[in-house]
């Protein structure tokens, strides 16, 4: 490969898988093991990486990104833990339901947009529910290299606490887990009170814990550099719509149930992303011309050109209105 | 807050203000022949040091920094080379360069280093110069490393040795 700078393409490079383990934790989250089918080691990741699991759910592709939470140094399999989510346009239910021990599944290579700044002195992570995953593959990774870490891990009860048992037996003193149905919470001022110059923390969980996050260590004064989240925005199912794809001459309906992404795709469009959660920047598409309103649900683009209409992230945004063209 | 010279009157600018920042404030003053300590200490700030010179006072910068808990903000005014040296300083006990800020005030030298014998000579203010180590005629470039906290200098004459052109005093 070269290091010209790469075309923007549909996704990662993809690898074929096979289901090796399949390991449920609690009423809602089901660890799944994935092992190259070709019996090979994996491709080499760093913590905070995520792939992107292809599911063929009776014709229909479904595609969407987990975390990587199996520890880095060890490639001969990766590992993600899915939350079911009953309300969801249906992949962790097809996850769930559907996939068993030896099925051949697609997923591609790893992506990290959530890593580590190994020049930190010292690492605090916290993590709200299935937000652990990314944390775990972290604190293996910081074990190794011998670095400073904690973790506040908030969980609603004890029996949906994933990973808390191992988590506290492994690492007693780093590791403190709040519960949520004893009126547990973290107390993140006094938490960022004190840390050493050169701390660095970093957040997954739900949007109103990241953003609490980030307001709370900006107010006491850490730089905006020293904090990182990651957040995959679902897509929302919203009124159908119709765009008008310029570059291909087609005009495609995007339905209450998918994402305009979803519906290029389905178009036999190829268009590029990574993520598919808004995060990444990858599928920014420009508009060429709208009559309506954007709903715009990405963490990429800027106020200005959310207001501007100029572009739209099609993983994650819809479209509200009488026309829409795109350069796609 | 680390200043030399002419960085006093940024800090004094900054005291006039708002004067209740000065009961949270750790003052670092390299004066560098100027006569702003008397000013500075009258701003009472919660702490006062005054060194003979940068190298003297990197000790106690270090020593700041090491201590010192996140919140901390770094205001570094003066001259590039104060300026430079102490972000380098802040940047390697973990603040990200972008949450450092620097007012330059005072003298437009530029501390720099010989790509040859990789010596510093600090103040420079004409283009070319001599190296202060191995006395090579040496070019100012606007080359900036942040690592090493100082421009690059090359040697101006090395194809046919003696023909240098005349100095002429930088940003003139």
């Amino acid at each position: 490969m070269s290091a010209a700078p790469q075309k923007a393409k549909a996704g990662a490079e993809k690898i074929d898988v096979t289901v090796s383990a399949v390991v449920p934790l609690n009423e809602l989250v089901t660890r799944f093991e994935f092992k190259a089918k070709d019996g090979r080691d994996l491709p080499t990741f760093s913590a905070g990486a995520h792939t992107v699991v292809q599911m063929n759910d009776q014709g229909r592709t479904r595609l969407n990104p987990y975390s990587i939470m199996s520890d880095p140094a060890d490639t001969s399999h990766y590992a993600i833990s899915v939350r079911r989510d009953d309300e969801g346009r249906g992949g962790s239910l097809f996850m769930h339901r559907n996939v068993k021990v030896g099925d051949e599944m697609t997923i591609t290579f790893p992506v990290n947009l959530f890593s580590l700044d190994l020049r930190a002195r010292k690492q605090v992570f916290i993590a709200g529910g299935i937000g652990i995953t990314p944390f775990m593959a972290m604190i293996a990774q910081m074990e190794r290299l011998g670095g400073q870490w904690e973790l506040h891990y908030s969980v609603r009860t004890e029996a949906l606490g994933t990973y808390v048992q191992e988590l506290s037996y492994k690492h007693p003193g780093k590791v403190h887990v709040y519960y949520d149905d004893q009126s547990q919470a973290i107390a993140l001022e006094d938490l960022l009170d004190g840390q050493p110059l050169g701390t660095n923390v970093y957040v997954c969980g739900p949007k109103g814990m990241i953003d609490w996050v980030h307001a709370t260590a900006s107010a006491a004064g850490w730089p905006d550099a020293n904090v990182h989240s990651e957040e995959f925005t679902k897509p929302q199912p919203g009124k159908p719509f119709q765009v008008r794809l310029c570059k291909s001459d087609k005009v495609i309906d995007v339905g209450e149930h998918e994402s305009l992404l979803e519906a290029i795709e389905r178009s036999g469009v190829e268009a590029p992303f990574l993520c598919r959660g808004g995060a990444c920047g990858q599928c920014e598409t420009d508009v060429v011309s709208f009559d309506g309103d954007f709903i715009h649900r990405d963490h990429w683009l800027d106020d200005d050109q959310h207001a501007n209409g100029s572009k739209i992230m099609p993983c994650v945004s819809r479209f509200v209105g009488k026309s829409l063209e795109l350069d796609r | 807050m680390i200043a030399d010279a002419e960085g006093a009157e940024a800090i004094l600018e900054l005291a006039a203000q708002d004067p209740d920042l000065m009961t949270k404030s750790h003052i670092i003053f390299i004066p560098k022949g100027t006569n702003y300590t008397q000013a500075l200490r009258d701003l009472k700030p919660a702490q006062f040091y005054e060194g003979p010179s940068y190298e003297a006072a990197v000790q106690r910068i270090r020593h700041v920094l090491a201590e010192a808990k996140m919140g901390l903000q770094v205001y570094l005014t003066g001259t590039e080379g104060l300026m430079g040296q102490a972000q380098n300083e802040a940047m390697q006990a973990g603040i990200p360069h972008s949450a450092i800020q620097t007012e330059h005030r005072g003298s437009v030298a530029r501390r720099m280093q010989c790509v040859h014998c990789k010596g510093i000579t600090e103040d420079v203010i004409t283009d070319p110069f001599v190296c202060s180590h191995c006395g090579l005629n040496l070019f100012v470039r606007d080359h900036y490393s942040r690592r090493l906290a100082a421009y690059q200098g090359v040697c101006i004459d090395a194809e046919d040795p003696g023909n240098v052109p005349e100095p002429q005093e930088l940003y003139t």
